[in-house]
């Protein structure tokens, strides 16, 4: 694609004025009259059956309109579905109630909803309700819960062992028969909760009188949700309208269909007003869905002079107490495919055992699965890099795929579009002055500091994709993305698009790049999206994939637009299509340029059709569904510079540098936003972020006054560069930028950290790097 | 996130608090309301009913006693952080201020709200101990004068009588060459201390220390002094080796608070390693 004005230009985000000055149209803002509010009881027990539920006194309060227990909705409420039924796995998705009917399975568990007239009064009789409880052991350790002896969460799920996926390619025996040299680990990538701005939340609203169902929600993918609650209530999907225009982040925890949502829609159903139901901050940190908390095995098979072997990973997932939408596939397919990572590795053995424990359902979070990946591999490249004392810059050399040998297929079956890792290695270390920075580190380990360089050289997966790739691993949808694009008689141009972004920029980069194809001031073109009754079926906004695959779909759409404004531009200049030429948003006869029609003369034209071309129809609108013909593959380096402080195991950041390849680039402010957004993520996975729970089950970290989201102060100055590999996947040649800087981030500040713990014999500590985790295990190494 | 129903008074003066006081044996006071309102939220502190402080002006501003500064129980941290007379005298409470919360926690939060509240991680209460400030109430039966040292008494928990409000707090004014200096370390979380260290040092003529007082919070259940440390200050010069010495002794004979975050132990040891950094600090800024 031609680089024209607006593909590369750093626009102003056009959504910001509207979101940054309370005008956002958020879910909470929408209000209708007869709105009751919905507040939901939830179980303060990890594991128990329900003995009786007494919602007498709930009932009599005044304002109270209705008490649902999960008995009363059994028949009106099919269970909350799981739609990434990953194949050949021995899969068992149990049942999963709105409303819990026999047992809890988790602290936050719902059992019982109130609708009242205010939602003050919703939250005192939602306390009132009485529920009797027999309290059964918890199990919230995910290794523990296959053990014998531990706690069933179902009687038809053996073992608590939801599925078992494997994926061996190679033979992994005869790599580590083979092996000169040996690496045996145990890692834990530990639990982490998404925490977007806005919480979960609906208005639910279905007109008695039309049998139509309208609901606004906190939604990722309208349409998803759309087919999703069809199958739940029964309500044919033609009569149900989801709204989710503006969306305050998500992560992945607004892609799942919940409770909430579905007990709003129902309960509406029934009762023929408006319900709205919204989490405060503490629900949302007990039943949105959290992300990671994997235990993973590795053993490495290398050679002596650092070349990979083979790899084998059993990694057991925790599921939480019920499979979430898409929770199968994330710690199976986007974890397991991209185990060779950077790196020619020619055999990996994959095992992983989905298990349901007594805890919050995981889903995908910001990455899902691929930092898991990750984070294992980076982590393995510093192990041996330090085992053979080889520099950690330089074994990730070795390992590199050479950029000769692009497309390459990974021994996980993936094909890698496009890449030159060596390029973004060279250019982060050049940016962080490695040579001196290395030099320094003996300095000041000579008068007894602690600095500390890590490294991380990532390869992930964008833009979910093709179709045919989700049919074959079990997801049960297409991964297409659709776009409309709708020229008005003006010529001012209006895009729907099946892309839902909730703080990515679409509304600006779609903008940009429709601009650009139609000669058209970026003013002049609207992108609507979020609405199911105004957008063409569309899949959503997660994995990277908007960009890469609904910004196709937005090109393609455009293109034949073009197309059709040529012939009919043609037409009116009396030559033939060939003969016509576009520029700037002109139509021109070659070689007479003053022979013209502008764009908004042949839009004009194309509405009044009073005098079109043969076989071609009135109107300038054109659809187009666009199913890539593969995922991009986005890379990079980051290095972290630390200090610690060995008497409190406080960690200082000295420097932190990422160089990443993300193709070309549309919108470059967007794109750093999205590099430093997804940095202080991935970085506060490392030594801030956790969830714990304790041996019963209870949360932890059931606020934000425990659970360290991390500040702008906490965080170091990001130097951010880029170099540019063209994916020629799509015809913008971008990736995707979305999680880069969380999967690559969290392993480049673990390294550092241990790298400046390396002279006290440490080499490995488990994230999250807590400064007590850091002290004692210097003073173990210090006696 | 919707606190349970209560009443709600705006009292305009310290008298009409003491009625309301003894009248409502339920209520609570109201002033900055950081730490009341999200609980109330939570419904961790469900009141009957709140009486809001705020409006009376007796109970607000800082004024120069002479010998002492005195500060009225809800005047901001905001306020206390920009007096020139605070800022002057008192250097300590600006710079333990400037790690409280954020610009708007300091906008509305009170001195006077963060000490009766006594959350065994708060900055101030730290910071009084080693000021050897003096806390007024008034009750039913008058005034009466609590020294900061018996103010404290467990979680939560302060010498106040349900029926007293806390007035003002007078701070004497340090003499000769004192350096005082406060060192925190926060949780990455909440931002509160997981241990807070408070030292006001005065040197003598011969440059050996003439009084000490250290305090620490947010390592167990409430502040409190740590005399042995003081008393291994007083009479030496405060060398590397002296703190050092002192500070080990900053955790004997404490209760130490355990959360996901930080255990006992931990804390035990922070709270040596940030007792000596205080007192180093403290000592450095009073030999000028």
């Amino acid at each position: 694609m031609a680089v024209t004005k607006l593909f590369g230009a750093s626009v102003k985000r056009r959504e910001d004025p509207r979101l940054i000055t309370g005008r956002g149209n958020f879910t909470d803002h929408i209000k209708l009259p007869g709105t009751l509010f919905m507040a939901l009881k939830r179980s303060p027990h990890a594991h128990a059956r329900i003995v009786r539920i007494d919602t007498s006194k709930a009932r009599a309060m005044p304002g109270v309109v209705a008490v649902y227990t999960g008995q009363d909705l059994v028949d009106k409420l099919a269970p909350v579905p799981c739609a990434w039924l990953v194949p050949d796995s021995d899969l068992k998705v149990p049942t999963y109630r709105a409303l819990a009917v026999d047992k809890v399975r988790y602290v936050g568990d719902a059992v019982a909803a109130v609708v009242a007239e205010n939602r003050y009064i919703a939250e005192d009789a939602a306390e009132a309700i009485e529920v009797e409880y027999e309290v059964l052991p918890a199990v919230v350790d995910q290794e523990k819960a296959t053990q014998e002896g531990a706690p069933q969460l179902y009687d038809d799920v053996p073992n608590n062992i939801a599925f078992h996926w494997k994926l061996h390619a190679g033979d992994f025996d005869s790599a580590w028969n083979q092996a000169e040299v040996k690496l045996t680990r145990r890692f834990i990538n530990h639990r982490l909760i998404p925490s977007a701005m806005e919480p979960r939340g609906a208005l639910a609203y279905f007109n008695p009188g039309t049998g139509d169902l309208t609901i606004w929600c906190t939604s990722q993918n309208p349409h998803v949700h759309r087919l999703l609650l069809s199958a739940v209530t029964g309500i044919p999907e033609t009569r149900i309208r989801v709204i989710a225009t503006d969306v305050g982040g998500g992560f992945g925890s607004k892609i799942p269909m919940y409770a909430g949502e579905m007990l709003a829609s129902a309960i509406s159903r029934d009762l023929g007003r408006p319900i709205k139901w919204f989490e405060s901050r503490r629900e949302n940190y007990v039943a949105t869905i959290h992300g990671r908390d994997h235990i993973q095995y590795v053993d490495v098979a290398a050679t002596r002079d650092g070349k990979i072997t083979g790899i084998r990973v059993k990694s057991y997932a925790n599921l939480g107490a019920y499979l979430s939408t898409a929770s199968p596939g994330v710690p199976t397919w986007l974890f397991g495919l991209m185990l060779c990572g950077a790196y020619t590795i020619p055999v990996v053995h994959v095992d992983v055992y989905g298990v349901v424990t007594n805890t919050t359902p995981t889903d995908a979070y910001r990455g899902a699965g691929r930092p898991e990946a990750t984070y294992l591999l980076e982590r393995v490249m510093d192990l041996l890099a330090r085992e053979l004392r080889m520099d950690p810059a330089e074994i990730r050399r070795k390992n590199f795929i050479p950029k000769e040998q692009f497309p390459y297929t990974t021994a996980t079956g993936l094909q890698y579009d496009s890449g030159d890792y060596e390029a973004t290695l060279d250019r982060a270390l050049e940016l962080v002055n490695y040579q001196q920075l290395r030099r320094e580190q003996e300095e000041l380990r000579a008068q007894g500091r602690y600095l500390g360089i890590g490294f991380s050289t990532y390869v992930e997966v964008c833009g979910l994709a093709p179709s045919a790739a989700a049919g074959a691993m079990g997801f049960q949808g297409g991964l297409w993305e659709s776009a409309t694009v709708r020229v008005h008689p003006s010529g001012k141009v209006s895009v729907f698009t099946g892309s839902n972004p909730h703080g990515q920029g679409e509304e600006t980069t779609f903008a940009q790049l429709v601009a650009d194809e139609l000669g058209v001031p970026i003013d002049d073109v609207e992108i609507v999206h979020g609405d199911t009754e105004m957008i063409p079926f569309g899949m959503g906004t997660y994995g990277s994939r908007s960009l890469a695959v609904g910004g196709t779909a937005v090109i393609m759409a455009t293109r034949k637009i073009k197309d059709k404004a040529t012939k009919i531009a043609a037409h009116l200049l009396e030559v033939a299509p060939e003969d016509v030429a576009f520029e700037n948003g002109r139509f021109f006869v070659k070689g007479a340029p003053d022979r013209a029609k502008t764009f908004q003369e042949v839009a004009g034209a194309a509405y009044l059709a009073w005098s079109m071309p043969e076989g071609v129809t009135p109107g300038l609108e054109e659809t187009h569904f666009h199913d890539p013909i593969n995922n991009t593959f986005p890379f990079g380096c980051h290095i972290c510079v630390v200090e610690v402080d060995p008497d409190t195991g406080r960690v200082s950041f000295r420097k932190y540098v990422a160089v990443d390849d993300v193709g070309n680039v549309v919108n470059p402010m967007i794109v750093d936003g999205q590099v430093h957004g997804g940095i202080a993520q991935g970085l506060a996975q490392a030594v801030y972020e956790f969830a714990a729970y304790d041996e019963s089950g209870q949360l932890l970290t059931a606020t934000m006054m425990d659970y360290a989201i991390p500040k702008a102060t906490m965080l170091p100055r990001f130097d951010v560069d880029r170099t540019v590999t063209p994916t020629p996947v799509n015809p913008m040649g971008a990736k995707g930028a979305g999680e880069t800087g969380t999967i690559a981030s969290t392993p480049a500040v673990a390294n550092a950290i241990i790298d400046a713990l390396s002279p006290l014999g440490i080499d490995h500590i488990d994230i999250p790097l807590t400064p007590e985790r850091i002290w004692r295990a210097v003073q173990e190494r210090r006696g | 996130m919707y606190p349970s129903a209560f009443e709600y008074y705006r009292p305009s003066s310290v008298s009409e608090v003491v009625q309301l006081l003894s009248q409502n044996p339920d209520a609570k006071l109201l002033a900055g309301g950081h730490s009341l309102v999200p609980a109330m939220k939570l419904r961790l502190s469900s009141p009957a009913a709140l009486i809001d402080i705020t409006r009376i002006p007796e109970l607000s501003g800082i004024r120069d006693a002479g010998d002492r500064v005195v500060i009225g129980a809800t005047t901001t941290y905001d306020e206390v952080m920009r007096s020139e007379l605070v800022q002057r005298t008192l250097p300590i409470l600006p710079e333990a201020i400037d790690v409280i919360g954020d610009l708007q926690v300091r906008n509305l939060g009170t001195i006077g709200g963060s000490l009766a509240h006594a959350d065994p991680a708060a900055d101030l209460p730290a910071v009084m101990l080693a000021l050897g400030a003096e806390l007024k109430a008034v009750g039913p039966s008058g005034e009466r004068t609590i020294p900061a040292d018996e103010f404290f008494v467990d979680l939560f928990t302060t010498a106040l009588q349900p029926n007293e409000v806390l007035t003002e707090i007078a701070i004497p004014k340090p003499s000769g060459r004192t350096g005082m200096a406060y060192e925190k370390f926060a949780n990455p979380a909440s931002g509160y201390a997981v241990v807070g260290a408070a030292a006001v040092v005065t040197l003598g003529d011969d440059g050996r220390v003439s009084a000490a007082r250290v305090a620490v919070t947010g390592a167990g259940p409430y502040a409190v002094r740590r005399t042995e440390t003081e008393q291994a200050l007083i009479g030496q010069e405060p060398t590397t080796e002296v703190i050092k010495q002192a500070s080990q002794r900053a955790s004997e004979g404490m209760t130490f608070n355990s959360d996901v975050f930080a255990s006992e132990e931990y804390r035990a040891h922070l709270t040596r390693v940030f007792v000596g950094r205080a007192i180093a600090k403290a000592a450095q800024r009073a030999r000028g």
